[in-house]
Protein backbone atom coordinates (compact mmCIF):
# COMPACT_ATOMS: atom_id res chain seq x y z
CA UNK A 1 0.00 0.00 0.00
CA UNK A 2 1.34 3.40 -0.89
CA UNK A 3 1.76 6.11 1.68
CA UNK A 4 -0.53 9.09 1.49
CA UNK A 5 0.75 12.62 1.96
CA UNK A 6 -1.47 15.45 3.08
CA UNK A 7 0.29 18.74 3.61
CA UNK A 8 3.36 17.77 5.60
CA UNK A 9 1.71 14.75 7.19
CA UNK A 10 1.69 11.19 5.95
CA UNK A 11 -0.76 8.33 6.41
CA UNK A 12 -0.09 4.66 5.81
CA UNK A 13 -3.41 3.85 4.16
CA UNK A 14 -6.45 5.09 2.32
CA UNK A 15 -9.20 3.69 4.52
CA UNK A 16 -9.86 5.60 7.71
CA UNK A 17 -12.47 5.29 10.42
CA UNK A 18 -14.81 8.30 10.39
CA UNK A 19 -15.46 10.55 13.35
CA UNK A 20 -17.94 9.24 15.88
CA UNK A 21 -18.02 5.69 14.53
CA UNK A 22 -15.05 4.04 16.24
CA UNK A 23 -15.85 4.60 19.91
CA UNK A 24 -12.70 5.57 21.80
CA UNK A 25 -10.67 3.24 19.57
CA UNK A 26 -10.32 0.58 22.23
CA UNK A 27 -13.70 -0.97 21.42
CA UNK A 28 -12.81 -1.05 17.72
CA UNK A 29 -9.57 -2.89 18.44
CA UNK A 30 -11.59 -6.00 19.38
CA UNK A 31 -12.73 -6.30 15.76
CA UNK A 32 -10.14 -4.57 13.61
CA UNK A 33 -6.38 -4.83 13.43
CA UNK A 34 -5.81 -1.11 13.89
CA UNK A 35 -2.61 -1.22 11.87
CA UNK A 36 -4.84 -1.93 8.82
CA UNK A 37 -6.30 1.56 9.09
CA UNK A 38 -4.97 4.63 7.34
CA UNK A 39 -6.10 6.73 10.29
CA UNK A 40 -8.53 6.84 13.18
CA UNK A 41 -10.64 9.99 13.40
CA UNK A 42 -11.90 10.58 16.93
CA UNK A 43 -15.42 11.60 17.81
CA UNK A 44 -15.78 15.37 17.80
CA UNK A 45 -14.14 16.93 20.83
CA UNK A 46 -15.35 20.23 22.24
CA UNK A 47 -13.55 22.34 24.82
CA UNK A 48 -16.15 21.72 27.52
CA UNK A 49 -17.93 18.42 28.13
CA UNK A 50 -21.31 18.08 26.44
CA UNK A 51 -23.82 15.55 27.74
CA UNK A 52 -25.58 15.14 24.40
CA UNK A 53 -29.24 14.26 24.15
CA UNK A 54 -31.21 11.55 25.90
CA UNK A 55 -32.19 8.25 24.32
CA UNK A 56 -33.19 7.41 21.69
CA UNK A 57 -30.40 9.11 19.79
CA UNK A 58 -30.47 7.04 16.65
CA UNK A 59 -33.42 6.05 14.51
CA UNK A 60 -33.44 3.53 11.74
CA UNK A 61 -34.63 4.63 8.32
CA UNK A 62 -34.79 2.86 5.00
CA UNK A 63 -31.29 3.45 3.65
CA UNK A 64 -29.84 5.34 6.53
CA UNK A 65 -29.63 6.19 10.18
CA UNK A 66 -31.04 9.38 11.58
CA UNK A 67 -28.99 10.45 14.53
CA UNK A 68 -29.35 13.20 17.03
CA UNK A 69 -27.30 16.24 16.22
CA UNK A 70 -26.46 17.43 19.74
CA UNK A 71 -23.32 15.38 19.92
CA UNK A 72 -21.89 14.14 23.17
CA UNK A 73 -18.32 15.15 23.98
CA UNK A 74 -16.13 14.25 26.94
CA UNK A 75 -14.52 17.70 26.82
CA UNK A 76 -10.91 18.37 25.90
CA UNK A 77 -9.36 17.78 29.35
CA UNK A 78 -10.96 14.38 29.75
CA UNK A 79 -10.15 13.39 26.17
CA UNK A 80 -6.48 14.30 26.52
CA UNK A 81 -6.21 12.54 29.88
CA UNK A 82 -8.19 9.35 29.28
CA UNK A 83 -8.66 8.65 25.55
CA UNK A 84 -5.79 10.09 23.54
CA UNK A 85 -2.93 8.41 25.44
CA UNK A 86 -4.20 4.91 24.56
CA UNK A 87 -4.79 5.87 20.93
CA UNK A 88 -1.34 7.43 20.69
CA UNK A 89 0.24 4.13 21.74
CA UNK A 90 -1.35 2.24 18.84
CA UNK A 91 0.32 1.85 15.51
CA UNK A 92 -2.10 4.10 13.68
CA UNK A 93 -2.29 7.81 12.94
CA UNK A 94 -4.79 9.65 15.13
CA UNK A 95 -6.80 12.50 13.64
CA UNK A 96 -8.68 14.50 16.27
CA UNK A 97 -12.03 15.96 15.26
CA UNK A 98 -12.78 19.30 16.92
CA UNK A 99 -15.74 21.69 17.02
CA UNK A 100 -16.45 24.90 18.89
CA UNK A 101 -19.07 27.56 19.26
CA UNK A 102 -16.78 30.56 19.66
CA UNK A 103 -13.74 31.49 17.54
CA UNK A 104 -11.56 31.70 20.64
CA UNK A 105 -12.39 28.12 21.52
CA UNK A 106 -11.07 26.92 18.16
CA UNK A 107 -7.71 28.48 18.94
CA UNK A 108 -7.41 26.77 22.31
CA UNK A 109 -8.63 23.43 20.99
CA UNK A 110 -6.27 23.57 18.02
CA UNK A 111 -3.28 24.62 20.11
CA UNK A 112 -3.71 21.94 22.77
CA UNK A 113 -4.73 19.14 20.40
CA UNK A 114 -2.01 19.99 17.89
CA UNK A 115 0.67 19.94 20.58
CA UNK A 116 -0.41 16.55 21.97
CA UNK A 117 1.83 13.59 21.25
CA UNK A 118 0.41 11.11 18.78
CA UNK A 119 -1.88 13.54 16.96
CA UNK A 120 -1.24 13.25 13.23
CA UNK A 121 -4.08 15.42 11.99
CA UNK A 122 -6.82 17.80 13.09
CA UNK A 123 -10.23 17.55 11.47
CA UNK A 124 -12.34 20.65 11.96
CA UNK A 125 -16.01 19.70 12.10
CA UNK A 126 -17.35 22.73 10.27
CA UNK A 127 -20.77 21.41 9.50
CA UNK A 128 -21.76 20.09 12.90
CA UNK A 129 -25.40 19.41 12.20
CA UNK A 130 -26.21 21.06 15.53
CA UNK A 131 -25.37 24.31 13.79
CA UNK A 132 -28.61 24.04 11.87
CA UNK A 133 -30.51 25.23 14.93
CA UNK A 134 -28.22 28.07 15.85
CA UNK A 135 -28.41 31.02 13.43
CA UNK A 136 -25.09 32.46 14.54
CA UNK A 137 -23.33 29.16 14.27
CA UNK A 138 -25.01 28.41 10.97
CA UNK A 139 -23.79 31.69 9.58
CA UNK A 140 -20.23 30.77 10.51
CA UNK A 141 -20.52 27.37 8.88
CA UNK A 142 -21.97 28.66 5.64
CA UNK A 143 -20.15 31.95 5.26
CA UNK A 144 -16.86 31.62 3.43
CA UNK A 145 -15.30 34.58 5.26
CA UNK A 146 -16.17 33.18 8.69
CA UNK A 147 -15.09 29.69 7.73
CA UNK A 148 -11.78 30.98 6.44
CA UNK A 149 -11.24 32.80 9.72
CA UNK A 150 -11.80 29.63 11.74
CA UNK A 151 -9.48 27.56 9.55
CA UNK A 152 -6.84 30.27 9.50
CA UNK A 153 -6.90 30.28 13.30
CA UNK A 154 -6.65 26.51 13.52
CA UNK A 155 -3.88 26.30 10.92
CA UNK A 156 -1.87 28.92 12.80
CA UNK A 157 -2.13 27.02 16.08
CA UNK A 158 -1.42 23.52 14.77
CA UNK A 159 2.22 22.55 14.06
CA UNK A 160 3.19 22.43 10.38
CA UNK A 161 3.71 18.68 10.26
CA UNK A 162 0.12 18.08 11.37
CA UNK A 163 -2.38 18.51 8.54
CA UNK A 164 -5.62 20.40 9.10
CA UNK A 165 -8.68 18.91 7.45
CA UNK A 166 -11.97 20.77 7.04
CA UNK A 167 -15.08 18.60 7.20
CA UNK A 168 -17.96 20.07 5.23
CA UNK A 169 -21.61 19.21 4.71
CA UNK A 170 -23.27 18.04 1.50
CA UNK A 171 -24.94 21.39 0.70
CA UNK A 172 -24.88 23.24 -2.59
CA UNK A 173 -22.33 25.69 -1.18
CA UNK A 174 -19.72 22.94 -0.85
CA UNK A 175 -17.52 24.20 -3.70
CA UNK A 176 -17.31 27.75 -2.35
CA UNK A 177 -16.68 26.49 1.16
CA UNK A 178 -14.05 24.01 0.01
CA UNK A 179 -12.27 26.72 -1.96
CA UNK A 180 -12.30 29.02 1.06
CA UNK A 181 -11.01 26.19 3.23
CA UNK A 182 -8.11 25.50 0.90
CA UNK A 183 -7.28 29.18 0.56
CA UNK A 184 -7.21 29.67 4.32
CA UNK A 185 -4.73 26.88 4.98
CA UNK A 186 -6.66 23.63 5.19
CA UNK A 187 -4.52 20.81 3.82
CA UNK A 188 -7.56 18.83 2.70
CA UNK A 189 -11.32 18.80 2.88
CA UNK A 190 -13.37 15.91 4.21
CA UNK A 191 -16.55 15.46 2.15
CA UNK A 192 -19.20 15.01 3.44
CA UNK A 193 -20.61 15.26 6.92
CA UNK A 194 -24.03 13.83 7.76
CA UNK A 195 -26.85 15.72 6.06
CA UNK A 196 -28.80 18.04 8.37
CA UNK A 197 -32.27 16.61 8.77
CA UNK A 198 -35.37 16.81 10.88
CA UNK A 199 -37.35 14.05 12.51
CA UNK A 200 -41.12 13.96 12.12
CA UNK A 201 -41.43 15.05 15.75
CA UNK A 202 -39.40 18.18 15.05
CA UNK A 203 -36.12 17.05 16.57
CA UNK A 204 -32.96 18.19 14.80
CA UNK A 205 -31.22 15.18 13.40
CA UNK A 206 -28.60 14.27 10.84
CA UNK A 207 -28.78 11.60 8.17
CA UNK A 208 -25.95 9.22 7.45
CA UNK A 209 -25.51 5.78 5.96
CA UNK A 210 -26.04 4.48 2.42
CA UNK A 211 -28.46 7.28 1.50
CA UNK A 212 -25.61 9.75 1.92
CA UNK A 213 -23.38 8.06 -0.68
CA UNK A 214 -24.78 9.73 -3.82
CA UNK A 215 -24.84 13.13 -2.07
CA UNK A 216 -21.19 12.68 -1.14
CA UNK A 217 -20.28 11.53 -4.65
CA UNK A 218 -21.78 14.71 -6.06
CA UNK A 219 -19.95 16.93 -3.58
CA UNK A 220 -16.64 15.17 -4.17
CA UNK A 221 -17.02 15.32 -7.95
CA UNK A 222 -17.83 19.03 -7.92
CA UNK A 223 -14.97 19.95 -5.62
CA UNK A 224 -12.51 17.79 -7.56
CA UNK A 225 -13.58 19.51 -10.75
CA UNK A 226 -13.61 23.07 -9.53
CA UNK A 227 -10.81 23.02 -6.93
CA UNK A 228 -8.54 20.33 -8.38
CA UNK A 229 -5.50 21.25 -6.30
CA UNK A 230 -7.32 20.58 -3.04
CA UNK A 231 -7.01 17.01 -1.69
CA UNK A 232 -10.33 15.41 -0.79
CA UNK A 233 -10.91 12.74 1.83
CA UNK A 234 -14.30 11.23 1.05
CA UNK A 235 -16.87 9.98 3.53
CA UNK A 236 -20.56 9.13 3.29
CA UNK A 237 -22.37 5.85 2.99
CA UNK A 238 -19.38 3.65 2.25
CA UNK A 239 -20.30 0.06 2.97
CA UNK A 240 -18.20 -1.86 0.46
CA UNK A 241 -14.99 -1.72 -1.52
CA UNK A 242 -17.03 -0.67 -4.55
CA UNK A 243 -18.51 2.27 -2.64
CA UNK A 244 -15.01 3.34 -1.61
CA UNK A 245 -13.63 2.83 -5.11
CA UNK A 246 -16.21 5.24 -6.53
CA UNK A 247 -14.67 8.04 -4.46
CA UNK A 248 -11.10 7.10 -5.30
CA UNK A 249 -12.01 7.10 -8.99
CA UNK A 250 -13.19 10.68 -8.58
CA UNK A 251 -9.77 11.55 -7.21
CA UNK A 252 -10.32 11.33 -3.47
CA UNK A 253 -7.01 10.57 -1.73
CA UNK A 254 -8.58 8.57 1.07
CA UNK A 255 -11.97 7.45 2.33
CA UNK A 256 -13.55 7.27 5.76
CA UNK A 257 -15.89 4.51 6.85
CA UNK A 258 -18.56 5.61 9.30
CA UNK A 259 -22.04 4.25 9.75
CA UNK A 260 -21.04 0.89 8.28
CA UNK A 261 -18.91 0.30 11.40
CA UNK A 262 -22.12 0.20 13.44
CA UNK A 263 -23.71 -2.70 11.61
CA UNK A 264 -20.36 -4.43 11.08
CA UNK A 265 -17.63 -3.42 13.53
CA UNK A 266 -14.98 -4.82 11.19
CA UNK A 267 -16.25 -2.84 8.19
CA UNK A 268 -13.19 -0.60 7.83
CA UNK A 269 -10.76 -3.53 7.64
CA UNK A 270 -13.10 -5.40 5.30
CA UNK A 271 -13.23 -2.41 2.94
CA UNK A 272 -9.45 -1.92 3.10
CA UNK A 273 -9.03 -5.59 2.16
CA UNK A 274 -11.49 -5.22 -0.71
CA UNK A 275 -9.61 -2.20 -2.09
CA UNK A 276 -6.27 -3.96 -1.80
CA UNK A 277 -7.69 -6.91 -3.72
CA UNK A 278 -8.71 -4.72 -6.65
CA UNK A 279 -6.27 -3.65 -9.35
CA UNK A 280 -5.08 -0.08 -9.04
CA UNK A 281 -6.59 2.45 -11.35
CA UNK A 282 -5.89 6.01 -12.30
CA UNK A 283 -6.80 7.27 -8.84
CA UNK A 284 -3.86 5.43 -7.31
CA UNK A 285 -1.27 7.29 -9.35
CA UNK A 286 1.12 9.57 -7.58
CA UNK A 287 -0.09 13.05 -8.71
CA UNK A 288 -3.28 12.75 -6.68
CA UNK A 289 -1.52 12.06 -3.45
CA UNK A 290 1.36 14.48 -3.80
CA UNK A 291 1.68 17.26 -1.24
CA UNK A 292 0.14 20.53 -2.30
CA UNK A 293 2.43 23.18 -3.59
CA UNK A 294 2.83 26.62 -2.08
CA UNK A 295 3.41 25.62 1.51
CA UNK B 1 -21.29 -13.22 4.24
CA UNK B 2 -19.74 -10.03 5.37
CA UNK B 3 -18.88 -11.05 8.91
CA UNK B 4 -17.31 -14.39 8.15
CA UNK B 5 -13.73 -13.16 8.49
CA UNK B 6 -11.83 -14.87 11.28
CA UNK B 7 -12.08 -13.16 14.61
CA UNK B 8 -8.82 -11.43 15.52
CA UNK B 9 -6.88 -13.08 18.33
CA UNK B 10 -8.11 -10.70 21.03
CA UNK B 11 -9.53 -11.90 24.31
CA UNK B 12 -12.63 -9.75 23.73
CA UNK B 13 -15.96 -10.59 22.14
CA UNK B 14 -16.34 -13.04 19.27
CA UNK B 15 -17.62 -12.03 15.86
CA UNK B 16 -19.15 -14.88 13.95
CA UNK B 17 -21.87 -15.95 11.57
CA UNK B 18 -24.00 -18.13 13.81
CA UNK B 19 -26.17 -20.88 12.43
CA UNK B 20 -29.62 -21.29 13.94
CA UNK B 21 -29.67 -24.81 15.41
CA UNK B 22 -33.12 -24.81 16.95
CA UNK B 23 -36.16 -22.57 17.33
CA UNK B 24 -38.60 -23.15 20.15
CA UNK B 25 -41.92 -21.35 20.56
CA UNK B 26 -42.71 -20.35 24.13
CA UNK B 27 -45.97 -18.41 24.20
CA UNK B 28 -45.34 -15.18 22.30
CA UNK B 29 -41.57 -15.74 22.39
CA UNK B 30 -39.11 -17.58 20.18
CA UNK B 31 -36.13 -19.23 21.82
CA UNK B 32 -33.25 -19.40 19.37
CA UNK B 33 -30.31 -21.72 19.86
CA UNK B 34 -27.30 -20.51 17.87
CA UNK B 35 -24.01 -22.25 17.15
CA UNK B 36 -21.34 -20.15 18.84
CA UNK B 37 -18.12 -21.95 19.64
CA UNK B 38 -16.09 -20.23 22.32
CA UNK B 39 -18.88 -17.95 23.52
CA UNK B 40 -19.78 -19.96 26.62
CA UNK B 41 -16.23 -19.68 27.92
CA UNK B 42 -16.43 -15.87 27.72
CA UNK B 43 -19.97 -15.53 29.05
CA UNK B 44 -21.07 -14.07 32.35
CA UNK B 45 -24.74 -13.56 33.34
CA UNK B 46 -26.00 -10.16 32.18
CA UNK B 47 -23.99 -10.28 28.95
CA UNK B 48 -25.76 -9.81 25.62
CA UNK B 49 -25.10 -10.70 22.04
CA UNK B 50 -25.54 -8.06 19.37
CA UNK B 51 -27.00 -9.33 16.13
CA UNK B 52 -27.37 -7.92 12.67
CA UNK B 53 -30.91 -8.32 11.39
CA UNK B 54 -32.60 -8.56 8.03
CA UNK B 55 -30.04 -10.56 6.09
CA UNK B 56 -27.22 -9.53 3.80
CA UNK B 57 -29.17 -6.98 1.77
CA UNK B 58 -30.99 -5.63 4.79
CA UNK B 59 -31.97 -1.99 5.05
CA UNK B 60 -32.01 -2.38 8.84
CA UNK B 61 -28.72 -0.71 9.70
CA UNK B 62 -28.89 -0.80 13.49
CA UNK B 63 -27.95 -3.94 15.33
CA UNK B 64 -30.13 -5.51 18.02
CA UNK B 65 -28.92 -6.58 21.45
CA UNK B 66 -30.36 -9.73 23.00
CA UNK B 67 -29.97 -11.02 26.55
CA UNK B 68 -28.11 -14.28 26.71
CA UNK B 69 -30.43 -16.84 28.27
CA UNK B 70 -28.23 -19.90 28.25
CA UNK B 71 -24.84 -21.04 26.98
CA UNK B 72 -23.35 -24.49 26.48
CA UNK B 73 -19.61 -24.88 25.96
CA UNK B 74 -19.90 -28.23 24.18
CA UNK B 75 -22.59 -30.39 22.68
CA UNK B 76 -23.55 -32.18 19.51
CA UNK B 77 -22.94 -28.98 17.53
CA UNK B 78 -20.12 -27.56 19.63
CA UNK B 79 -20.72 -24.48 21.75
CA UNK B 80 -24.14 -22.82 21.66
CA UNK B 81 -25.89 -19.70 22.91
CA UNK B 82 -29.60 -19.32 23.52
CA UNK B 83 -31.56 -16.07 23.29
CA UNK B 84 -35.21 -15.11 23.65
CA UNK B 85 -36.88 -13.02 20.96
CA UNK B 86 -40.19 -11.22 21.32
CA UNK B 87 -41.37 -10.26 17.84
CA UNK B 88 -42.57 -6.67 18.19
CA UNK B 89 -40.65 -4.63 15.60
CA UNK B 90 -39.06 -5.20 12.19
CA UNK B 91 -35.81 -6.56 13.64
CA UNK B 92 -37.31 -8.89 16.21
CA UNK B 93 -39.92 -10.10 13.72
CA UNK B 94 -37.12 -11.03 11.32
CA UNK B 95 -35.33 -12.85 14.13
CA UNK B 96 -38.55 -14.57 15.14
CA UNK B 97 -39.02 -15.79 11.58
CA UNK B 98 -35.64 -17.52 11.42
CA UNK B 99 -35.56 -21.27 11.06
CA UNK B 100 -33.02 -24.04 11.48
CA UNK B 101 -30.04 -23.57 9.20
CA UNK B 102 -30.44 -19.81 8.84
CA UNK B 103 -27.44 -17.67 9.71
CA UNK B 104 -27.23 -14.57 11.92
CA UNK B 105 -24.17 -12.33 12.25
CA UNK B 106 -23.38 -12.24 15.97
CA UNK B 107 -20.99 -10.27 18.14
CA UNK B 108 -20.62 -11.19 21.77
CA UNK B 109 -20.64 -11.69 24.61
CA UNK B 110 -20.85 -7.95 25.21
CA UNK B 111 -21.46 -5.57 28.07
CA UNK B 112 -20.86 -5.38 31.77
CA UNK B 113 -22.40 -8.40 33.53
CA UNK B 114 -24.21 -8.65 36.87
CA UNK B 115 -21.87 -8.15 39.80
CA UNK B 116 -21.88 -11.17 42.09
CA UNK B 117 -21.72 -10.98 45.89
CA UNK B 118 -18.55 -12.24 47.53
CA UNK B 119 -20.47 -13.75 50.44
CA UNK B 120 -23.30 -16.32 50.30
CA UNK B 121 -26.10 -13.79 50.82
CA UNK B 122 -29.83 -13.71 50.12
CA UNK B 123 -30.79 -12.39 46.69
CA UNK B 124 -34.07 -11.42 45.06
CA UNK B 125 -34.22 -11.64 41.28
CA UNK B 126 -37.05 -9.75 39.58
CA UNK B 127 -37.81 -9.96 35.88
CA UNK B 128 -40.65 -8.72 33.71
CA UNK B 129 -41.64 -10.71 30.64
CA UNK B 130 -38.60 -12.02 28.80
CA UNK B 131 -36.51 -10.02 31.32
CA UNK B 132 -36.29 -13.25 33.32
CA UNK B 133 -34.17 -14.75 30.51
CA UNK B 134 -30.81 -13.42 31.77
CA UNK B 135 -31.85 -14.12 35.37
CA UNK B 136 -31.81 -17.89 34.82
CA UNK B 137 -28.02 -18.20 34.36
CA UNK B 138 -27.59 -15.58 37.10
CA UNK B 139 -29.63 -17.67 39.54
CA UNK B 140 -27.54 -20.72 38.73
CA UNK B 141 -24.31 -18.79 39.27
CA UNK B 142 -25.60 -17.41 42.58
CA UNK B 143 -26.62 -20.86 43.77
CA UNK B 144 -23.14 -22.17 42.99
CA UNK B 145 -21.86 -19.51 45.36
CA UNK B 146 -24.17 -20.62 48.12
CA UNK B 147 -26.58 -17.71 47.81
CA UNK B 148 -30.29 -18.07 48.57
CA UNK B 149 -32.31 -17.00 45.53
CA UNK B 150 -35.90 -15.77 45.53
CA UNK B 151 -37.58 -15.01 42.24
CA UNK B 152 -40.22 -12.49 41.29
CA UNK B 153 -41.51 -13.13 37.77
CA UNK B 154 -43.93 -10.59 36.40
CA UNK B 155 -45.58 -10.03 33.04
CA UNK B 156 -48.45 -8.17 31.47
CA UNK B 157 -50.43 -11.40 31.35
CA UNK B 158 -49.97 -15.13 31.80
CA UNK B 159 -48.84 -15.72 28.20
CA UNK B 160 -45.92 -13.34 28.63
CA UNK B 161 -44.54 -14.97 31.78
CA UNK B 162 -41.17 -16.47 30.97
CA UNK B 163 -38.72 -18.73 32.70
CA UNK B 164 -40.58 -19.20 35.99
CA UNK B 165 -40.42 -22.98 35.60
CA UNK B 166 -36.67 -22.95 34.94
CA UNK B 167 -36.16 -20.76 37.94
CA UNK B 168 -38.24 -22.95 40.22
CA UNK B 169 -35.34 -25.42 40.17
CA UNK B 170 -32.87 -22.96 41.61
CA UNK B 171 -35.04 -20.51 43.54
CA UNK B 172 -36.13 -21.06 47.12
CA UNK B 173 -39.37 -19.21 46.34
CA UNK B 174 -41.09 -18.01 43.21
CA UNK B 175 -43.58 -15.16 43.29
CA UNK B 176 -45.67 -14.46 40.22
CA UNK B 177 -47.50 -11.25 39.38
CA UNK B 178 -49.37 -10.30 36.23
CA UNK B 179 -50.71 -6.97 35.13
CA UNK B 180 -54.15 -8.39 34.46
CA UNK B 181 -54.16 -10.72 37.45
CA UNK B 182 -54.55 -13.76 35.19
CA UNK B 183 -52.03 -15.65 37.31
CA UNK B 184 -50.42 -14.85 40.64
CA UNK B 185 -51.05 -11.52 42.30
CA UNK B 186 -52.19 -8.54 40.25
CA UNK B 187 -49.55 -5.92 39.57
CA UNK B 188 -46.03 -5.24 38.46
CA UNK B 189 -42.62 -5.37 40.15
CA UNK B 190 -43.33 -2.21 42.12
CA UNK B 191 -46.46 -3.82 43.62
CA UNK B 192 -45.06 -7.24 44.52
CA UNK B 193 -41.45 -6.47 45.40
CA UNK B 194 -41.82 -4.63 48.74
CA UNK B 195 -43.47 -7.58 50.53
CA UNK B 196 -40.91 -9.97 49.06
CA UNK B 197 -38.01 -7.82 50.21
CA UNK B 198 -39.52 -7.50 53.68
CA UNK B 199 -40.08 -11.25 53.93
CA UNK B 200 -36.67 -12.33 52.64
CA UNK B 201 -34.57 -9.47 54.02
CA UNK B 202 -32.57 -9.71 50.81
CA UNK B 203 -29.09 -8.20 50.66
CA UNK B 204 -28.99 -7.87 46.88
CA UNK B 205 -31.79 -7.25 44.37
CA UNK B 206 -31.26 -8.05 40.70
CA UNK B 207 -33.66 -6.87 38.01
CA UNK B 208 -34.23 -7.03 34.28
CA UNK B 209 -37.37 -5.22 33.25
CA UNK B 210 -38.65 -2.04 31.59
CA UNK B 211 -37.25 1.24 32.85
CA UNK B 212 -40.10 2.18 35.22
CA UNK B 213 -39.99 -1.23 36.91
CA UNK B 214 -36.23 -1.04 37.38
CA UNK B 215 -36.54 2.46 38.79
CA UNK B 216 -39.03 1.17 41.36
CA UNK B 217 -36.79 -1.80 42.10
CA UNK B 218 -33.77 0.41 42.70
CA UNK B 219 -35.78 2.66 45.01
CA UNK B 220 -37.19 -0.25 47.04
CA UNK B 221 -33.73 -1.75 47.40
CA UNK B 222 -32.18 1.51 48.45
CA UNK B 223 -34.93 2.15 51.00
CA UNK B 224 -33.93 -1.12 52.69
CA UNK B 225 -30.17 -0.65 52.44
CA UNK B 226 -29.86 -3.44 49.86
CA UNK B 227 -27.67 -3.36 46.76
CA UNK B 228 -29.40 -3.40 43.42
CA UNK B 229 -28.15 -4.47 40.01
CA UNK B 230 -30.38 -3.36 37.16
CA UNK B 231 -30.10 -4.78 33.64
CA UNK B 232 -31.23 -2.01 31.36
CA UNK B 233 -32.63 -2.37 27.89
CA UNK B 234 -31.65 0.67 25.85
CA UNK B 235 -31.68 0.28 22.05
CA UNK B 236 -28.01 -0.10 21.14
CA UNK B 237 -27.51 0.72 17.44
CA UNK B 238 -24.03 -0.80 17.32
CA UNK B 239 -23.99 -2.80 20.54
CA UNK B 240 -20.21 -2.61 20.65
CA UNK B 241 -19.53 0.85 22.09
CA UNK B 242 -18.58 2.46 18.79
CA UNK B 243 -21.42 4.92 18.25
CA UNK B 244 -22.42 6.45 21.61
CA UNK B 245 -26.04 5.99 20.50
CA UNK B 246 -27.38 4.44 23.73
CA UNK B 247 -26.85 7.14 26.37
CA UNK B 248 -27.45 6.35 30.03
CA UNK B 249 -27.08 9.17 32.56
CA UNK B 250 -25.37 8.00 35.73
CA UNK B 251 -24.13 9.59 38.95
CA UNK B 252 -20.65 10.99 38.38
CA UNK B 253 -17.90 10.47 40.98
CA UNK B 254 -18.18 14.09 42.14
CA UNK B 255 -21.97 13.94 42.34
CA UNK B 256 -22.94 15.40 38.98
CA UNK B 257 -24.27 13.49 36.00
CA UNK B 258 -22.14 11.62 33.53
CA UNK B 259 -23.58 10.13 30.35
CA UNK B 260 -22.22 6.70 29.53
CA UNK B 261 -22.94 4.09 26.89
CA UNK B 262 -25.64 1.61 27.87
CA UNK B 263 -24.04 -1.11 25.76
CA UNK B 264 -20.51 -0.63 27.01
CA UNK B 265 -20.58 0.67 30.58
CA UNK B 266 -23.85 -1.31 30.96
CA UNK B 267 -26.21 -2.97 30.31
CA UNK B 268 -26.07 -3.83 34.01
CA UNK B 269 -25.82 -0.83 36.32
CA UNK B 270 -25.94 -0.39 40.05
CA UNK B 271 -29.51 0.79 40.57
CA UNK B 272 -28.46 3.68 42.78
CA UNK B 273 -26.09 5.02 40.10
CA UNK B 274 -28.64 5.49 37.31
CA UNK B 275 -30.29 8.92 36.94
CA UNK B 276 -33.67 7.34 36.32
CA UNK B 277 -35.53 10.61 35.82
CA UNK B 278 -33.10 11.74 33.11
CA UNK B 279 -33.24 8.48 31.23
CA UNK B 280 -35.83 8.78 28.52
CA UNK B 281 -37.22 5.43 27.53
CA UNK B 282 -37.29 4.35 23.94
CA UNK B 283 -40.74 4.61 22.37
Amino acid sequence: MTGLLLGDGSFPGRVWVASGCGGTGRELSSYVDLTRLGAFVTRTITLQPRPGSTAPRIRELPGGLLHDSSEQSPGLDSFLATELPWLAQQQLPVVVSIAAREPGEYAELARRVGASPGVRGVEVNLSAPAAADDPQLRARMTNTFQLAKVLGTVRAEVPRGVPVLAKLGPGDDVVALARAAGDSGADAVVLVNAAPARAADGRSMALSGPALHPLALRAVARVREEVPALPVVAVGGIGSGTDARAFLDLGAVAVQVGTACLSDPAAAARIADALDAQPDRQSDRQPDIAPRGGR
Amino acid sequence: MTEAAPTPPHPGPLRLDAEVLAVRRTGPYRQLTLAADGLAERFRPGNVISVRVGGETSGLLARRSLWIHRVRPTGTWGGTVEVVVEPTGPGSRWLGGLGEGDVVPVVGPLGRPFALPKEPVTCVLAGHGRGTAPLVPLAERLRERGCVVHLLATADDEAHLFGALDLRRVARSVTVATGDGSVGVRGRIADALPALLDRTEADVVYGCAPRADLHALAAEAEARGAWSQTALEVPAPCGTGLCHGCPVPVVAPHGGTRVVRGCHEGPVFRGDRVRWHELVAAP
